[in-house]
């Protein structure tokens, strides 16, 4: 065991948690909304719309993360059309290439976690709504959405720390996040044990807090109180 | 189309090669996992602290760090491992291993850490009259487990380890940074050598599309026949 080495590693493992913590929040944020919006149009009665979403977060769940990264990294950078628009801007770089992989993957898992917790509202919620003269979209946006927001609540909990491994993944797009770095001081020193036992240690200890947080955020908002 | 072809003109022949080396890595770390979760769901749910803290210990770690950060440790740490339990026995040289051992190894832990939690769930979701029919029968610990328990665990079981066969299956595309050439790393190469990256790595999500789609047709055939009776 080098203990000096765990010491010295420890400060820069820190400073590039601050990276895995960036991509992680931004993704989720953007991840959110999209995974609302596919959730919605899962439940629309259209069948064409439907199919869409269905496709989507079908495709995004059934491939690898790191094929979807390498998609838009490697990928998107051939077409020709693409280099010239103003979107070249956002795609040559490696950080906003991950950050949209991650946020089209979990929005594909946020949008079955949410659909799911739509169709497990019971339909006696929304009749009491209508029969107190409440119109469609009230109910919609203050009734329903925030239920199924709680409903989905240990599910989404699970996702975030899902999310939260999934971003060492940018570290194959040359950015230095916490599993970036820590390939970077293990294949300089071929020391992997010490860095594994620092690099994990940082990374339960954000699982653990995740799950804390969920945890406090579910009893807040029991139904039960 | 042309970039397809079997042969030497073109990359299917590899591509598929690398699709059947993709299925072994994952079926190996299954089979790895199930060993894994054999040793580790006894221990999660023995009565005694000690060792549910060991199954504890492990299922948390290895669910909470980075997939790659595992493969990484082991890439870099599994030579060096081996050789120095090899120098206790004396010998010194060098040793290599495969990368699909250590890939297979390394996935595999990760693998039996979600099915043992798919198994100690399974398991604690039997009645416990089942147990106690079983002991006033008079019947065997071995065949308790084989006859009453695994049947009943199974159905149960079945649901939750198809997901975990399909993260198990997703994994192996990490493994590629080791340099083991399945789907990702072939991918990886054919891009580099002709150019066209958005082709290959579209095709590569094609074939894990298709891996998982067959795969999820074949569990729903064993989910039906192991819930015959209910």
């Amino acid at each position: 065991m080098d203990f000096d080495l765990m010491f010295t590693s420890f400060p820069k493992l820190l400073g590039a948690t601050v990276v895995t913590l960036k991509l992680l929040s931004v993704s989720l944020f953007f991840g959110l909304f999209l995974g609302l919006l596919f959730a919605i149009l899962r439940l629309n009665k259209n069948i064409l719309i439907n199919k869409f979403a269905y496709g989507y977060s079908y495709v995004f769940r059934g491939t690898p993360l790191l094929v979807q990264i390498f998609i838009i990294y490697f990928g998107l950078g051939q077409i020709e059309y693409l280099r010239s628009t103003f979107l070249w801007v956002i795609l040559k770089e490696p950080y906003w290439c991950a950050i949209i992989a991650f946020t089209l993957n979990t929005g594909a898992y946020t949008s079955e976690i949410l659909r799911s917790a739509f169709q497990t509202i019971k339909p006696g919620i929304i009749e009491a709504g209508k029969s107190l003269g409440i119109t469609n979209k009230i109910i919609f946006y203050k009734i329903q959405i925030p239920i199924a927001i709680r409903q989905s609540l240990p599910a989404y909990g699970n996702e975030i720390i899902l999310m939260m491994k999934g971003t060492s993944l940018a570290s194959t797009v040359t950015l230095m996040d916490l599993t970036g770095v820590a390939k970077y001081i293990i294949s300089t020193t071929f020391k992997p044990i010490e860095v594994f036992i620092v690099a994990g240690g940082i990374y339960l200890f954000m699982t653990f807090i995740i799950h804390n947080l969920i945890k406090y955020l579910e009893k807040k908002y029991s139904f039960q109180q | 189309m042309e970039l397809l072809a079997f042969g030497k003109t073109g990359w299917g022949d590899e591509l598929f090669y690398a699709t059947l080396m993709t299925i072994a890595v994952s079926v190996t770390a299954m089979l790895i996992g199930f060993v894994f979760a054999l040793i580790f769901t006894p221990l999660k749910l023995s009565k005694y602290k000690s060792l549910n803290l060991i199954g504890n210990f492990y299922t948390t770690v290895i669910r909470g760090v980075p997939e790659l950060l595992v493969i990484y440790l082991f890439f870099f740490g599994g030579s060096g491992a081996i050789m120095y339990v090899a120098s206790i026995f004396g010998y010194f040289e060098y040793i290599e291993i495969n990368a699909f051992i250590t890939g297979s190894m390394a996935i595999g832990i990760i693998s039996g850490a979600y099915s043992t939690e798919v198994f100690r769930g399974a398991i604690q979701s039997i009645d416990k009259g089942q147990f106690e029919a079983a002991k006033v029968l008079g019947v065997g610990k071995f065949a308790q487990f084989y006859k009453i328990i695994l049947p009943q665990m199974l159905r149960l079981a079945i649901p939750n380890l198809s997901n975990v066969w399909q993260i198990t299956l997703k994994d192996t595309s990490l493994i590629s940074v080791t340099g083991l050439v399945e789907i990702m790393r072939q991918s990886y190469i054919a891009a580099g050598s002709t150019r066209d990256p958005l082709f290959f790595y579209s095709f590569a999500a094609v074939l894990y599309l298709l891996l998982t789609y067959l795969s999820m047709k074949l569990i729903n055939r064993l989910e039906a026949r192991y819930s015959r009776g209910y």
